[in-house]
């Protein structure tokens, strides 16, 4: 399988080239931030307050992650499910949000919202939590401290072994991949 | 009477809850590994060769499989003849649970139902328990992920829907969690008894390893018709489309009331961690 290499902030040329079902490795920073760290950033753009990160170009992981051990950057960090990020995650797509990393289907309004400002969404294996964390280099709390696992985290990554599942040209490989294989 | 004291119990809990986030029980890692061989979809066999290399790797490094160490559930079977001194039982088992999660560095993933706040130390424990014959004690953990038991769920069927109405339940909850519970999943089914009894039979299903089937050969044959089924659905590994979508399907059963038919379904993903010790 040929594993194509992208590294974030997340050019749109590289973008126009992904496609559904194509495995990836990804390198830079990314940001963690579960169903939690999401409702706080929805409710401080409601206020007309600055996000704790920026959004433009960058990728989201959706994962709370086991405690680092001493000597460790991070514990397990596989990702969690999306489906419960869906209602906060138009928005920040819509502010330039040019990827997002986690597990299970994504709602309609967000795979609109990933064609309209191309955007991708990739799966990271759900349960992979100890490989992944050998793909992590760095890892630092950034906001929301108080919210444990749930807190928001910059993390440096070297080829985290990725899948394309919505592609900005309104692929999704969870349903092309079911229709392919169902007897 | 034997006698045994609370704190061999704590010791005992930490250990095991700390061992069975680590270390992927050997049946499910050849599960893994024959699923892998079986696949049709190249997508499907990259992924079960990831789960592979990640059970590898969290056995060599003491990582958690998964970043979500669970629930603590833990079923205890208690012979008649002994006799626990120097604490409460329930007490002994949250301790074990809160000394595993802190010193072995495992996701606390306990929270109240409501204001959402962090219990801090894992606990309370699910815990439930048996009285047995004789003068052991029997503990088996199953950390269980927050992401596969979202999808499971106890149903009162008609009992005119009967063995069909199971197997339809059953497929509508296994495409209603589509890729969200992590496949290749174990399946759990309680039949019978009543709305908790169901749950508890499903759950209980769950601890029956990979490939041991039913003793009955009535639901030893539906539990293959339904693994069948399942893998048919083309649901695959992480749900990117494959034929490995089940590693193995249990039924408990137990009778019922004449007006029901109670069917649970409790779904495991393929980070299936599961340890038992007799004290």
């Amino acid at each position: 399988m040929e594993i194509r290499r992208i590294i974030t902030p997340l050019a749109e040329d590289v973008i126009e080239q992904l496609k559904t079902g194509e495995k990836v490795f990804l390198s830079g920073y990314i940001y963690t931030a579960r169903d939690a760290a999401h409702k706080r950033f929805i409710e401080a753009l409601n206020k007309g307050e600055n996000l704790p990160i920026e959004i433009k170009d960058q990728v989201i992981y959706y994962c709370g992650p086991s405690p680092a051990s001493p000597g460790r950057v991070i514990g397990a960090c596989g990702p969690t499910t999306s489906s419960r990020v869906d209602v906060y995650a138009p928005k920040l797509i819509s502010m330039g949000l040019k990827g997002m990393i986690g597990k299970g289907k994504r709602s309609q309004m967000v795979k609109d919202a990933i064609k309209q400002y191309k955007s991708v969404y990739f799966g990271a294996t759900g349960g992979a939590g100890a490989l992944i964390s050998k793909c992590v280099l760095s890892s630092v709390v950034i906001a929301y401290e108080e919210l444990g696992p749930e807190a928001v985290m910059k993390l440096e990554v070297k080829d985290l072994p990725l899948f394309v599942i919505n592609d900005i040209y309104g692929n999704d490989l969870y349903d092309e991949g079911v229709k392919k294989y169902k007897r | 009477m034997r006698e045994i004291h609370v704190n061999d119990i704590v010791t005992v809990l930490e250990k095991l809850f700390v061992d069975a986030n680590i270390n992927l029980p050997d049946n499910v890692y050849k599960a893994l590994e024959k699923a892998a061989e079986k696949e049709e979809s190249p997508l499907g066999r990259e992924v079960i060769r990831e789960l592979i290399n990640n059970a590898g790797l969290a056995k060599s490094e003491g990582l958690p499989i998964c970043q979500d160490t669970g629930l603590a559930v833990t079923f205890i079977e208690i012979g008649q003849d002994v006799h626990i001194n120097g604490g409460i039982l329930a007490d002994a088992v949250d301790e074990g649970v809160r000394r595993a999660y802190k010193k072995g560095y495992l996701r606390k993933s306990c929270c109240d139902p409501l204001t959402r706040k962090n219990t801090g130390d894992n606990t309370p424990a699910i815990l439930h328990v048996k009285i047995v014959p004789g003068d052991r004690i029997k503990i088996v953990v199953l950390p269980k992920g927050g992401g596969s038991e979202n999808y499971g769920e106890v149903r009162m069927l008609v009992p005119s829907e009967g063995k069909e109405g199971v197997k339809s339940f059953i497929l509508q909850m296994i495409n209603k969690g589509g890729p969200n519970p992590c496949p290749p999943i174990i399946v759990g089914i309680g039949i019978g008894g009543n709305l908790e009894t169901s749950a508890i039979l499903s759950k209980e299903a769950l601890m029956v390893p990979i490939g041991v089937r039913n003793g009955d050969p009535f639901l030893s044959a539906f539990e293959a018709e339904i693994l069948e089924e399942i893998n048919k659905t083309g649901i695959g590994p992480q749900g990117y489309g494959g034929t490995v979508t089940a590693l193995d399907v249990h039924i408990k059963m137990l009778p019922c009331h004449i007006a029901s038919l109670p069917v649970a379904v409790n779904i495991q993903c393929h980070a299936h961690r599961l340890k038992e010790v007799i004290i």
